[in-house]
C-alpha cells in the first residue's frame, strides 16, 4: 500500500476513497446477509411451530357424532305427562340413546358386550339429550333422527389417531367395536361436526365434553379488570414522574426500581399476590379479582416505561406553546400532551395486556391451576384461564386432549394477533404529525 | 493533506476567538439608559443560573408601553435567556435560578405569592419555530379564551377568532378552511397563527423569540409589518439574529454579550453611533 504522506502528488484522495469502497461495500452485503439470513430462519421457525400447532390443533374443532332413531318414549321422559320441568330433568335419557344403539346391533346380546356398545356414546350425551328435549318438549313421544355425541375413543378412531394395524392390546378400541363403528359408518350414521362444545362449555376430564369457555370467560374478566386498574394507574404514573415530579434522588430510585420490577420474574408476582392479596388482604383466591391484581403488578411497569417514552416523544414545544397562553401545568398535559402520547400509551398497554393474557407462572401461585368446571359469571367466581387451561390439558393423558390443546393454543394465539393488531391500527389511526 | 491543515489553521487563528472578547469585556455597568418614561415592564439587576452557570449577569432593563425592543447579540449571549424570565418560561426549566426583580405594571413576577399562569396570560410569548397545536386553525386560536373563560358563548368566541386572524393578517387566507388542521400552513402563516393565539387572550406584553428566524423574507417581510402594526396596541420585546429586522422594527435596541447588557439606546443611535467598542464590532459585522 502507499503510503499517502510521503506520495501526496501521485495519489489524489479521491484514490484512497475508491480503493477502499470494495471493501466497504464487500462489508455491507455481509452484514445485509446476515440480517436475511436471520430473518428468514426466523420466519423458518414460526412457520414450524405455527404449522404444527394448526395441524396438531385443527382437528378438534370437528368432533365425531353418531346418527340414531332416539324414540323420546313418553313413558321414560315424562310418564305423568304434565311436563313438569323436575320430571323431565331427572328422567334416565340414558335408556334412551342405549335402546336406540341396541336396536343398530340387534345381533349383540350378551351382557358385557352390550356394555361395550354403550360405551361408544359419551357420558355427556345424556345431558345434551336432556337440555334438547326440555327446550323443547313438544318432541316427547315421538321418534328423531339424532346426533349423538360420540365418546373421545371414537372420535379420536374416526379422526385416524388410533391405529387398526396395531395389536388389539395396544389398542384403546377393541376389533369388535371397530367393525360396529364400520358398519355405522357404511350406514352413513357416523359424522363429523363443528365441535361448539369446545367453545360453550367448562373444561372436564372427557376430552369429548372439555371446552374453553370456561377459560375465555375467565381470561376475558381478568383482562378486563387489569386494564381497568392497570391503566389509569400506569398513565398516571408516567405523568407524574415524566412531567411533575422534582429531579431527585428518590424520582431516580423510583425510576430505576420500576425498570427492575419490569425485569422481574413472573412467578415472583405471584409469590407477591399469593401472600399480600390472598393471604393478607383475604381476596378469594382462584377469581378473575386477584389474578387481575397480580397481572396489575406485572403490567404496571410495561405501562409505566411505554408510556414515558411516549411523553417524552412529544416535542417541547407543544409544551411551550401551551404554557405560553396561559395554560395551567395539568392543562397542558390533558389538552395537549396527553392526545398526543395517547397513541404509544395505548400500544404499550395492549402490548402489556397481551403479556398478561399469555402469562401462566404467577396464576399457578393463586390457585387459577384448580380444576373448574363451570363457565365464571363475575369477577369473584372461581376461574381458569386460557394458557393455565392449556397448561392442564398438556398435562392430561387422554389422547383428545391432545388436539384439544393445540386447539386452546390456536384460540389464544388468534387472541394475541387480534391484540397485536389493535395496538398497531390504533397506532395508525391517532397517530398525529406536527 | 498537510496543506489542507495548513489552511484551516490560517482560517480559524484569523476569526476573533469569544475567549479574546471576554478579556475585554467591561465589568462596569450598562452604556446607555436602560429606562423609559413611560415602562410596562422594569427588570432591575436581574441574575439568572442555569445550574452553577450564570447565563445573565445584572441587568437591568424597561420595556415602554407601544415599544418595540430588540434585543441583539451573537449566539449565547443570554437575550433568549432574559426573554423567558419576562413570563416565567423559565420555570420549566430544572435547576434555572432568577433573582433581581422584574415588574410589570408594578407587579413583582417572581414574587411567591404570583401565579405564573394568568402571568403568561398578560405576557404572551411567540417561539422561533412556529408551534401550533395539532388541532384546527380555529381550536388554536380559541383554546386560550376558552381556557381562561373569556368569551360567554360560541358567537362570541368566534368573533374573538376572527378578530385575533384579522389581527395577526391571516384571516383573509384562513376563514374558508377554519377547521382545517394549524400544521398544514406554511411557515410564516403558522408563525402568523401562533402570534394570533397569543394576541386571542389580549396580553399587555408580547415576547417573541427570533419568531422569523425559519421562515423565508417574504413571509419574514409580512410579520415585521405585523409587529409595527401590534405596536400601537401591545408592548412588543423581539430577541433577533438579524441586525436589519432590529433596525426595522424596533424603536429601542439592547445589545448583550456573554450574559451581560452591553448597551442601550434608541434604535437609530445604536446602528449609526454605537457607544460601546463591542457593540460597534457585532453591527459592523467583525464577529457574531
Amino acid at each position: 500500500m502507499n503510503n499517502p504522506a510521503t506520495n501526496t502528488t501521485s495519489r489524489r484522495a479521491i484514490d484512497i476513497v475508491n480503493a477502499s469502497l470494495k471493501r466497504r461495500y464487500a462489508r455491507e452485503r455481509r452484514f445485509r446477509w446476515l440480517g436475511a439470513t436471520a430473518v428468514t430462519l426466523g420466519m423458518v421457525f414460526v412457520i414450524l411451530l405455527f404449522a404444527d400447532i394448526i395441524l396438531k390443533g385443527y382437528t378438534a374443532f370437528q368432533q365425531t357424532y353418531i346418527q340414531l332413531p332416539v324414540e323420546l318414549a313418553a313413558a321414560t321422559i315424562d310418564p305423568d305427562g304434565n311436563r313438569d320441568p323436575a320430571t323431565l330433568a331427572s328422567a334416565d335419557y340414558m335408556k334412551l340413546i342405549r335402546e336406540a344403539l341396541r336396536e343398530q346391533f340387534p345381533e349383540v346380546t350378551d351382557r358385557r358386550d352390550r356394555r361395550l356398545l354403550t360405551s361408544m356414546i359419551s357420558v355427556g350425551a345424556p345431558d345434551l339429550l336432556r337440555e334438547r328435549v326440555m327446550a323443547d318438549p313438544s318432541l316427547i313421544g315421538t321418534t328423531q333422527e339424532l346426533w349423538i355425541l360420540a365418546d373421545d375413543d371414537i372420535d379420536m378412531l374416526v379422526k385416524g389417531y388410533i391405529d387398526r394395524n396395531a395389536p388389539e392390546s395396544d389398542r384403546r378400541v377393541g376389533d369388535q367395536m371397530i367393525s360396529w363403528i364400520d358398519k355405522l359408518d357404511a350406514e352413513g350414521r357416523i359424522a363429523k361436526r363443528f365441535n361448539t362444545i369446545f367453545f360453550t362449555h367448562g373444561t372436564s376430564r372427557e376430552p369429548e365434553l372439555a371446552g374453553i369457555a370456561g377459560a375465555l370467560m375467565g381470561s376475558f374478566y381478568t383482562l378486563i379488570l387489569t386494564f381497568l386498574l392497570s391503566f389509569p394507574i400506569g398513565v398516571g404514573a408516567a405523568l407524574y414522574l415524566e412531567e411533575f415530579a422534582p429531579k431527585n434522588r428518590w424520582t431516580d430510585l423510583i425510576e430505576v426500581n420500576v425498570n427492575n420490577l419490569a425485569a422481574v420474574p413472573s412467578i415472583v408476582f405471584g409469590l407477591l399476590g399469593l401472600a399480600v392479596f390472598i393471604g393478607f388482604f383475604g381476596v378469594p383466591r382462584s377469581t378473575p379479582l386477584v389474578a387481575a391484581l397480580v397481572m396489575t403488578l406485572m403490567t404496571l411497569p410495561t405501562i409505566i416505561i411505554a408510556s414515558r417514552v411516549a411523553l417524552k416523544s412529544v416535542p417541547p414545544s407543544i409544551r411551550e406553546a401551551a404554557l405560553g397562553v396561559g395554560a395551567s401545568p395539568l392543562q397542558t398535559q390533558f389538552h395537549h400532551v396527553l392526545p398526543l402520547a395517547l397513541p404509544g400509551i395505548l400500544t404499550g398497554s395492549i402490548i402489556g395486556m397481551a403479556r398478561a393474557l399469555g402469562e401462566t407462572a404467577p396464576l399457578l401461585m393463586i390457585g387459577m391451576i384448580a380444576f373448574i368446571v363451570d363457565v365464571p359469571k363475575g369477577f369473584t367466581d372461581a376461574a381458569t384461564v386460557l394458557p393455565v387451561q392449556i397448561f392442564l390439558w398438556a398435562d392430561s393423558p387422554e389422547r383428545g386432549f391432545v388436539e384439544r390443546t393445540s386447539a386452546a393454543i390456536i384460540v389464544l394465539l388468534a387472541f394475541l394477533f387480534v391484540m397485536n393488531l389493535a395496538a398497531v391500527l390504533l397506532r395508525r389511526r391517532f397517530e398525529r404529525r406536527w | 493533506m498537510n496543506t489542507l491543515v495548513e489552511t484551516m489553521d490560517k482560517t480559524t487563528t484569523g476569526a476573533i476567538s469569544s475567549a479574546d472578547l471576554a478579556k475585554d469585556r467591561p465589568s462596569s455597568a450598562t452604556v446607555g439608559d436602560v429606562t423609559v418614561a413611560d415602562p410596562r415592564m422594569t427588570c432591575r439587576s436581574v441574575d439568572v443560573w442555569y445550574g452553577a452557570k450564570q447565563a445573565i449577569k445584572g441587568v437591568s432593563l424597561d420595556i415602554g408601553k407601544n415599544e418595540v425592543l430588540s434585543m441583539i447579540g451573537p449566539s449565547g449571549c443570554g437575550k433568549s435567556t432574559f426573554l423567558r424570565c419576562l413570563n416565567r418560561m423559565n420555570d420549566t426549566i430544572d435547576g434555572c435560578r432568577v433573582t433581581g426583580s422584574i415588574k410589570l405594571d408594578e407587579q413583582d413576577i417572581y414574587d411567591k405569592s404570583l401565579d405564573p399562569v394568568p402571568l403568561r396570560a398578560q405576557v404572551g410569548m411567540v417561539f422561533q419555530k412556529p408551534n401550533p397545536f395539532p388541532k384546527s386553525i380555529y381550536e388554536n386560536v380559541a383554546y386560550g379564551p376558552r381556557i381562561h373563560g373569556l368569551t360567554n358563548n360560541k358567537a362570541e368566541l368566534d368573533e374573538l377568532v376572527e378578530t385575533s386572524l384579522r389581527k395577526a393578517g391571516l384571516w383573509n387566507e384562513v376563514k374558508d378552511r377554519l377547521d382545517q388542521p394549524g400544521t398544514g400552513l406554511s411557515g410564516g402563516q403558522q408563525q402568523r397563527l401562533c402570534i394570533a393565539r397569543t394576541i386571542a387572550v389580549s396580553p399587555e406584553v408580547i415576547l417573541m423569540d427570533e419568531p422569523c428566524s425559519a421562515l423565508d423574507p417574504i413571509a419574514t417581510a409580512i410579520i415585521e409589518e405585523l409587529i409595527d402594526e401590534l405596536r400601537a396596541n401591545y408592548s412588543i420585546a423581539i430577541v433577533t439574529h438579524s441586525m436589519q429586522q432590529a433596525a426595522r422594527v424596533s424603536q429601542r435596541t439592547a445589545y448583550f454579550h456573554l450574559g451581560d447588557l452591553i448597551e442601550v439606546g434608541e434604535t437609530n443611535q445604536i446602528f449609526t453611533n454605537p457607544q460601546h467598542k463591542l457593540t460597534e464590532d457585532y453591527i459592523t459585522g467583525r464577529f457574531g
